[in-house]
């Protein structure tokens, strides 16, 4: 017995040992290596691969004009599989194995909130594109955002329903397991009332699990409400608008960035048609750091590019900006130069990090018409 | 218990040793995926216990782990600073360990109370239908949890305190491999193995099969529950789609390629599916080259499962033990193989 202990005690003791002594790529004097982990893979798979092609796009462009500090842009992906507890081993890996400068990552508050502490106690600048979770940014040093939160999400929606659309009673249908959509929820709800409007019905549903909603939608439509608020993801809200119009429910929809996909707007193109989202930016905006960014994306994955895809894209370049005004790869220094950055023109809107390393910037929202979003209006902070 | 104690001193003492003196100067990466692996070990050899020695399918082993982690994480987030306080005459890092084992072993007993709840029922039931009833124990937990809103909710519980260290977390590896290395060689396990092979015969030997069953899944449970704190603890965040189903299934993969009954084939294949995935990043980035979008575990997992399921359908180490003996004795053989030619 304590022979097998010694055996199991030394095999760990070497292996450690021969892990200390395994080497890691010294930072190349050429390069600054900026790291990201996402969902390339795994139940958010799609706004993975988006966030990582604006990343990527970024990063060609910045080396294309010569790079930052004369040095050039690597980009190092981890994978976390949409998986909670990948997460650490991604950054981890990103920080001390890659010897990543800045860490970009992830689009899930969740996942970013298991990210997040470990870049604060290596003392490296984390950006996320697009955690709108308040709690991500909460107290952190080392931690910011290039988008707004879904405080100002919910509000702006609210308001959106209550002053431009002249809704007084409104339904809120929320996914009770996921964050993202409680946080709307919450946000919504509470400035709806405080406007003098009315919470008629809130109903919640499993996100990702759920395929019957009629029981919901039905307690729904007996409170006739004006709105129906979903603040879930796209992955649902295709079942659930179908089974709303089948259960009587004719009002617009309203729903937050989540929306934001291709698939939802051809596939439910007659049932979401009129429904209105608040997403990060909208292709239609004829500013020249849009039209150019859809231009060259199209060009490069003959696609139009999503919210996530120009979140990931922002991200890249507020960083790179960043590296340039701190004129150097000090971790300190681009923490203040980040903490810094005021009207920095990005594709979703004019960026300024605020004392809570948020983004202040304006939001946008669309209507759907005939499958396709249309520019409606944009919000200011 | 006697047998337990020296070993695990002499465990105590050597990782106590490793942490001291080996860590610091191994890359924290590696660290971190040294205790994913620590966790997955707990994971794998306590589901085992159920699948491999007792022979009973079960499928909510994430639901015990996310019992375990919100019952100890619960505690820590909302009285640390009590708990801080009582143990204000302990030097820091005893305070925190005492704290961190009194919390992990408040999740390991509200896990085994849950394993008792779920199994007195559901453990008259076989094969599938035991499957199904603790793939929807685990579902019914992560919904339940979904809705106390004191624990987060689905929005998850976030800045839960750093307790979980090197020490502990493997010490609890090496108390786990240990108590149930034992408890299987016992007349316990040899019951266990008895009522794997055919219940009926077990029963008529008068083996009260459903207390054998029950403890082993209690105990499955409890370790579980440990695990699960320990991983709370060291994640900082857990939130309830951590340990939905996919989780569960994983940690049934781990058992089935180690082999059903063998904890050093749990322990060695928790270790390999943790380290896989981190070998893989350098397949994507070539898979890309050929335009190929997607995971290549996707591929690499199913492969393995089939290649074994058609070799060697019992898993790797079915009913064998990795020894020291056993080692030695494959050399002897090697030995007099070589004399006699």
């Amino acid at each position: 017995m304590q022979r097998h202990v010694c055996w199991i005690i030394g095999l760990v003791g070497l292996s450690s040992l021969g892990l200390g002594c395994a080497r890691t790529d010294g930072p190349a004097g050429s390069e600054i290596v900026i790291g990201e982990f996402g969902s390339l893979s795994g139940s958010e798979a799609t706004f993975g691969v988006s966030t990582k092609e604006g990343i990527d796009l970024a990063a060609s462009e910045i080396n294309a004009a010569g790079g930052v500090l004369g040095k050039r842009i690597v980009v190092k992906v981890e994978n976390d599989e949409s998986l909670e507890d990948r997460v650490a081993a991604a950054v981890q890996k990103l920080i001390n194995y890659h010897n990543a400068v800045v860490v970009i990552g992830e689009v899930a508050s969740g996942r970013s909130m298991v990210g997040g502490p470990i870049c604060e106690n290596a003392g490296v600048p984390m950006v996320t594109p697009s955690s709108t979770n308040p709690k991500v940014t909460e107290r952190k040093k080392w931690v910011f955002r290039v988008c707004w939160t879904d405080d100002f999400q919910g509000e702006a929606m609210a308001r959106f329903a209550y002053e431009t659309l002249g809704a007084r009673k409104s339904a809120v249908f929320t996914a009770i397991n996921q964050a993202y959509s409680q946080g709307l929820a919450e946000y919504y709800e509470k400035t709806f009332k405080d406007l003098g409007g009315n919470v008629v019905a809130t109903e919640s549903y499993q996100g990702g699990k759920d395929r019957d909603f009629k029981a919901q939608l039905t307690n729904i439509k007996s409170m006739a409400p004006d709105v129906l608020f979903i603040p879930g993801y796209y992955t649902d809200v295709g079942a659930i608008a179908t089974q709303a119009r089948q259960v009587g429910i004719s009002v617009p929809l309203l729903g937050g960035d989540g929306w934001e996909a291709e698939e939802l707007f051809t596939q439910a193109k007659d049932v979401i048609e009129g429904s209105y989202y608040s997403t990060h930016y909208s292709s239609d905006e004829e500013r020249p750091e849009v039209s150019n960014f859809v231009t060259a994306y199209k060009a490069k994955f003959s696609k139009t590019p999503d919210a996530m895809s120009a979140l990931g894209y922002d991200a890249m370049k507020v960083v790179a900006d960043a590296i340039r005004r701190a004129g150097s790869v000090d971790q300190e220094a681009i923490r203040a130069a980040l903490e810094g950055t005021k009207e920095f023109p990005g594709v979703t809107g004019s960026i300024t990090i605020d004392e809570n390393h948020n983004a202040r910037k304006p939001l946008v929202v669309q209507q759907l018409k005939g499958g396709k979003p249309t520019f409606v209006k944009s919000v200011q902070m | 218990m006697k047998s337990l104690l020296l070993p695990t001193l002499i465990a105590a003492g050597g990782i106590y040793l490793i942490e001291r003196f080996c860590l610091p100067s191994v890359n924290p990466y590696y660290v971190t995926v040294m205790y994913a692996a620590g966790f997955n070990i707990i994971m794998a050899v306590s589901l085992n216990v159920i699948n491999g020695f007792t022979g009973h399918f079960s499928l909510g082993h994430a639901g015990f782990m996310a019992v375990g982690a919100y019952a100890s994480a619960g505690i820590t987030c909302k009285h640390i600073e009590a708990l801080r306080g009582a143990l204000i005459f302990c030097p820091e890092p005893v305070a925190n360990s005492l704290i961190l084992l009194s919390v992990l072993l408040v999740g390991g007993v509200c896990a085994a109370m849950a394993g008792l709840i779920v199994g007195l029922p559901t453990l008259r039931l076989k094969g599938d239908y035991l499957a199904i009833a603790t793939l929807g124990f685990g579902e019914i937990i992560r919904i339940i949890i979904n809705n106390i809103g004191s624990l987060g909710g689905g929005r998850g519980l976030p800045n839960i305190p750093p307790l979980t260290n090197f020490f502990w977390t493997f010490l609890c590896v090496v108390v786990t491999i240990l108590t149930l290395r034992n408890y299987t060689r016992s007349s316990h396990g040899k019951a266990l193995l008895a009522i794997r092979e055919d219940e009926l015969a077990a029963e008529m030997v008068g083996i009260n099969t459903t207390r054998y069953k029950v403890v082993a899944f209690v105990m499955g449970a409890f370790f579980a529950g440990i695990a699960g704190g320990l991983f709370a603890h060291y994640n900082n965040f857990i939130s309830p789609n951590g340990f939905d189903f996919i989780q569960s299934v994983i940690f049934v993969v781990m058992v089935v390629l180690g082999g059903m009954g063998s904890i050093t084939g749990s322990v060695l294949a928790a270790v390999f599916l943790t380290a896989l995935p981190q070998f893989l990043s350098p397949l994507t980035r070539l898979m890309e080259t050929w335009h190929l979008a997607g995971d290549p575990k996707n591929v690499i997992y199913p492969l393995l499962l089939i290649v074994m399921m058609l070799t060697r359908p019992k898993g790797l180490l079915a009913d064998k033990e990795l020894s020291w003996a056993g080692v030695q004795s494959v050399f002897l053989r090697l030995r007099r193989g070589h004399a006699a030619s």
